[in-house]
């Protein structure tokens, strides 16, 4: 296991700075309502966690990385490269080549991220027949052993069921599947777990995990919960309105100095609880620099 | 083990309330209402038989549906159907009323009008299934593109849909006809151009109800193209409204077909096309009345048929009509 990368490696995966995602205000003449404001990390083949409240940007991160933020929604960035690609001057059709064979993303719920009437073997072989030209035996092949990777146990039979015929967790599996088929280089994974129960969740976690390391991939999860990512994750960004606010080492989580941070930690109950009240994400000037 | 015990005590039930059906009869119809279908195939029989028992609680569906069965039936069968050749004359019999001999009387050029009726449900059931085949899959596109993409697409796409809808059907496939030069191919192609726009408007309302779905966002990430979104994922989904709506309309398109062979820029003479038959019956309305009648009736009792059959799928497929 390839637990920690030295900082600054020249391999980077991904490299993003400056990344800036926008939308228009609500007239014309308003000014555009930045969601992600000048975000930077750099990325190499390990996994990273970016954790914040909702609406702070997290996984409209996620999405522009993969430029799939529909217009009128902008993304710039002084640099977006992946892999020594730049991602921002790539044609359409450059970019569809990229996503799914090399750049995949999990999504959050896989009750509305699988098509309603579509086999799920077929929904996995999807992606490969997109990116690869196999033959029907050899597609068939791969989404049997692919499925079996996944820890479904009886891939002949789940392949032929349809979306609503099996469990959340079943589809979350099925969802990692056809996203991890291709082989891509870097999964973002963006709250694969939150519409699943806390026992489902693990596991899931766990086999994200595991496909992970086992392949040398690179991970980005999103969450908003902070011992998931401190558990699963090499280093954790904090992201709060938009911006970085701080970047640890997961192990170092309890040392984290932002008052953000401090407040989300402080934020989440424990096991022996000592304190009446649980205290409230308390909004200061000092957050948000 | 579990599923056959159910099964069976689930026939004896059934067994006591109908026991006067015979037991195969019986036994068919536990395993076709079974609450937990043993395989795919026998959930499928089982609903294809709840949609057929919901339907035939419906008397006038059942209507519908003998008045097209028949209709397909005589299409199939015209020239054994027939008792004479739809175009041969015998002007010795012009006009002859309805006797044992002609059972809608003769027209003008003694032709037989009975054998012209059922050689002509040959030619609207061709119009009919062309027009769906056409007009059905070219709104689907229209509407899908239109609402996928949204934005200038949307706006031009359905720009040209709402031109198409604000002219009358009959006038606009008669400006057609009229430029193409009439006949029944020219009629088919005019009905069909002019019969796609409530297919468009339907497909782009179920579009926009799922464009920005998950779903749709996975195929993107993966990578695919999309014309594949489009063909693959979105038209599937859109297509059972639309074989509804299409049935519904049939009647539309027959009335339409019809009026174009009354204006003469339909099929043309020899064939016997019901409206062509009754411009032809015009001339003699008063004196010999069957001439003109006898397809206006086919023409009445096909196009209701269509109707009913068409009202009554719409009630037992929209699931939010389910009070059965």
């Amino acid at each position: 296991m390839m637990r920690e990368m030295p900082d600054g490696a020249t391999d980077d995966l991904l490299r993003v700075q400056n990344l800036v995602v926008s939308f228009p205000g609500a007239t014309r003449a308003a000014e555009r309502i930045e969601v992600v404001r000048g975000l930077s990390f750099t990325l190499a083949r390990e996994r990273l966690g970016i954790v914040g409240e909702s609406g702070s940007g997290k996984s409209m991160t996620g999405r522009a990385i993969l430029r799939l933020i529909r217009a009128p929604g902008r993304v710039a960035a002084t640099r977006l490269q992946f892999d020594g690609i730049d991602l921002l001057a790539l044609p359409e059709r450059g970019m569809r080549k990229l996503r799914g064979a090399r750049l995949s993303m999990i999504m959050q719920d896989p009750t509305f991220s699988l098509h309603p009437i579509m086999s799920v073997g077929r929904q996995i072989g999807e992606s490969l027949s997109l990116h690869e030209s196999l033959s029907r035996r050899e597609r068939k092949q791969r989404v049997r052993a692919m499925l079996e990777a996944v820890r479904i146990d009886d891939p002949d039979r789940v392949a032929k069921l349809y979306p609503h015929e099996i469990s959340g967790g079943m589809g979350q599996r099925v969802m990692i599947a056809m996203m991890l088929i291709a082989r891509p280089d870097l999964l973002i994974a963006d709250e694969p777990t939150s519409a699943l129960d806390v026992s489902v969740q693990a596991s899931v976690l766990q086999l994200i995990d595991d496909l992970v390391t086992e392949r040398g991939m690179g991970l980005v999860l999103i969450s908003h919960d902070l011992s998931l990512v401190a558990r699963f994750c090499d280093r954790i960004l904090v992201m709060h309105r938009g911006q970085v606010v701080e970047t640890c080492i997961a192990s170092e989580l309890h040392r984290a100095r932002h008052p953000y941070t401090q407040a989300l930690l402080a934020a989440v109950p424990r096991l022996h609880e000592t304190r009446d009240t649980l205290p409230v994400l308390e909004r200061d000037d000092r957050m948000s620099t | 083990m579990r599923k056959t015990g159910m099964r069976k005590t689930g026939m004896r039930k059934t067994g006591t309330s109908t026991a006067s059906k015979p037991a195969g009869w019986r036994a068919w119809r536990a395993w076709l209402l079974d609450d937990s279908p043993g395989s795919r195939g026998q959930a499928d029989a089982g609903r294809a038989y709840r949609l057929t028992a919901a339907l035939l609680r419906n008397p006038l569906a059942v209507v519908g549906a003998l008045i097209v069965l028949g209709l397909v039936l005589t299409a199939a069968f015209a020239p054994w159907i027939a008792p004479a050749s739809p175009i041969g004359q015998d002007l010795s019999n012009r006009l002859m009323p309805p006797s044992s001999a002609h059972w809608m009387g003769t027209d003008e050029l003694g032709r037989n009008i009975f054998s012209r009726v059922v050689h002509g449900a040959r030619i609207t059931l061709t119009i009919v299934a062309l027009v769906a085949v056409i007009s059905a899959p070219l709104g689907l596109i229209i509407g899908a593109v239109s609402g996928y993409f949204g934005s200038w697409v949307d706006r031009v796409l359905m720009g040209l849909t709402d031109m198409f809808l604000s002219l009358p059907k009959l006038i606009l496939a008669l400006a057609f006809v009229a430029a193409l030069g009439p006949g029944i191919e020219n009629a088919i192609i005019a009905i069909a151009i002019t019969a796609w726009p409530p297919y468009a408007r339907i497909a782009r309302a179920e579009t926009l109800t799922f464009r920005q779905a998950e779903f749709i966002s996975a195929m993107r990430l993966l990578g695919a193209t999309h014309t594949r979104i489009i063909i693959r994922h979105v038209l599937p989904l859109c297509t059972s409204s639309l074989i509804v709506r299409a049935t519904l309309d049939m009647a539309g398109i027959i009335l339409t077909a019809a009026g174009l062979g009354f204006l003469g820029l339909g099929a043309q003479p020899p064939l016997p096309e019901w409206g062509a038959m009754i411009s032809r019956g015009r001339a003699f309305i008063l004196d010999q009345w069957w001439v003109a009648t006898m397809p206006g009736i086919a023409i009445i009792v096909v196009s209701l048929g269509f109707c009913l059959l068409g009202d009554g799928l719409r009630d037992v497929l929209d699931p939010k009509h389910d009070d059965a």
